[in-house]
């Protein structure tokens, strides 16, 4: 992999964000939005809950966690968006660019933005609801880590499906990590879930994340092996994406999809 | 004929010279069309070839396998040597290209499409590298300029700056003057065919254009339904066929059943 072709691709979002505030501000705005919304939702359910949980990190924080894995996924799709909008692709290919060079840029650019906005939730959650997860420390990284990969490997998915099926495919692509919430139990146990729900729950690495973060906010050990589990799945799943993306690209070259793609000549 | 200014090379003896491009028995199919049949032929250094023929005869089809991003059904690509379909990447660093239908990101200034294609095609020492571009194809002025908002003919003149990024051995220019007024066309005309009679590349060079084809053009390949059918000088090639011009033959060809 060469260095500086990755950075070229880093480059091109970073010139794209620096001229344009509209690209900007949603890094920010929506992240902040949510976890406003939400920290008084739990500021409610505390006022009106008898139990004497505390909803603030269990609730909090598991949308802020998910809203995290869903910036990541964004990230590395809004970068491969931006491509399919000014129609780059056969610019880009008919380079040295290989396809895991175009996907780390990806990547690159998407860990970028997604931190930003994490840094914004985590100030928000901390200023806003006294939610600190700096007593956490380095235990959150797991937890991070794994949500990070998930997003990773549902935004190089995301990219495969528009590559294949063509710009208008972006409304599917969206709504992925709507689709995904219900099962791997972000603010309820998947112990909830009917049982083939759970089945797929298992399988899902967030899983483990949003059910440790419950484990620990109710004064147990966090579940490490449980997590690892979920690291391990999370790493496949990264791996299944890349293959997928390469698949649909070797497609792409011999239908002569790179060639020609455009929104009204992709079927 | 050359542009005016620029000395007409011997034409080289492509058997004798390793090819810059070589293009054996390339063969496309879409289901049960073939969009390229069996074409075979080579680019030498120092040579511009032009790749005429109707719409749809399978030009831009060739030329799409030539820059990677189309697989052939069958045949070869050699590039300096270089076997596309194994060492996709080392043909590649010494191919570029420029196409009316291939506009740079419009989101991006010039300068920054400059470098960001100069840094994946890894050019050495790219901010001179980009310098010279912009004054010799006249972009300085529009350096922080949106490429999006250029004129077709500026937005031609910057897809060629960036296909000279890389110094490169193999140019593919498909109709690269189709939007440029006559003035500017000349220029780019002479520019190209400096840069090629300085033996830095071979070009394949396709455009409706006959008097410019007659112009810029060592050798001609006329193409129709996928296949080669006639090669040969744009000077001399219509009075071999028995008829008054390029235009004519090319109406003949295209008629061809």
């Amino acid at each position: 992999m060469n260095a500086t072709r990755v950075a070229a691709i880093v480059l091109r979002q970073l010139y794209l964000f620096r001229g344009s505030p509209q690209r900007v501000l949603p890094i920010f705005a929506w992240v902040a939005v949510d976890i406003l919304l939400w920290g008084f939702i739990t500021r409610y359910l505390n006022t009106v809950g008898r139990s004497g949980f505390d909803f603030v990190p269990a609730l909090l924080g598991a949308v802020l966690l998910w809203d995290f894995l869903t910036r990541v996924m964004q990230g590395v799709t809004m970068a491969f968006f931006e491509d399919v909008w000014s129609r780059n692709f056969l610019n880009f290919f008919a380079t040295p660019l290989r396809t895991s060079e175009y996907l780390a840029g990806l990547v690159i650019t998407g860990v970028g933005t997604s931190l930003m906005g994490l840094i914004v939730m985590l100030a928000v959650a901390w200023l806003a609801f006294g939610l600190s997860v700096a007593g956490y420390g380095l235990a959150l990284a797991p937890f991070l880590m794994v949500l990070f990969l998930t997003g990773v490997a549902l935004g190089i998915a995301g990219a495969a499906i528009v590559l294949r099926l063509g710009p208008a495919s972006e409304w599917l692509i969206w709504p992925i990590p709507t689709l995904v919430s219900p099962f791997v139990g972000v603010f309820y146990p998947v112990a909830i879930l009917p049982a083939w729900m759970q089945a797929v729950s298992r399988v899902l690495p967030p899983t483990y994340v949003f059910e440790g973060l419950r484990a620990v906010v109710s004064g147990k050990p966090a579940p490490w092996d449980r997590l690892a589990l979920g690291l391990g799945l999370a790493v496949a799943f990264v791996l299944m994406a890349c293959l997928v993306f390469a698949g649909v690209y070797r497609h792409a070259i011999r239908s002569g999809l790179i060639a020609r793609y455009s929104a009204e000549t992709v079927s | 004929m050359r542009p005016p200014g620029h000395a007409v090379p011997d034409r080289p003896n492509i058997a004798a010279i390793r090819a810059i491009l070589s293009v054996e028995r390339l063969c496309k199919s879409f289901g049960d069309l073939r969009a390229v049949d069996r074409v075979s032929f080579r680019v030498a250094p120092g040579e511009i070839v032009g790749l005429l023929g109707p719409n749809g005869a399978g030009k831009t089809t060739t030329i799409n396998m030539i820059l990677g991003v189309l697989a052939p059904t069958a045949g070869r690509i050699e590039i300096e040597g270089v076997d596309l379909g194994a060492q996709r990447g080392r043909a590649l660093a010494r191919t570029n290209f420029a196409a009316v239908y291939a506009p740079l990101p419009g989101n991006l200034t010039v300068e920054q499409n400059l470098r960001v294609f100069g840094m994946i095609y890894a050019v050495e020492r790219l901010s001179q590298r980009i310098e010279e571009l912009l004054a010799a194809y006249d972009l300085v002025r529009f350096r922080k300029t949106k490429a999006g908002v250029l004129s077709s003919g500026e937005q031609t003149r910057l897809s060629l700056a960036k296909a000279m990024l890389n110094r490169p051995r193999l140019l593919l220019l498909d109709e690269p003057t189709a939007s440029i007024d006559p003035s500017s066309a000349r220029d780019i005309r002479a520019g190209i065919a400096e840069y090629v009679e300085a033996g830095h590349c071979g070009v394949l060079w396709t455009s409706h254009n006959m008097v410019e084809v007659e112009t810029v053009c060592d050798r001609v390949l006329f193409m129709s339904r996928g296949r080669i059918l006639l090669e040969g000088d744009p000077k001399t090639l219509a009075g071999e066929h028995g008829v008054a011009s390029l235009d004519d033959l090319f109406v003949a060809v295209a008629h061809k059943p």
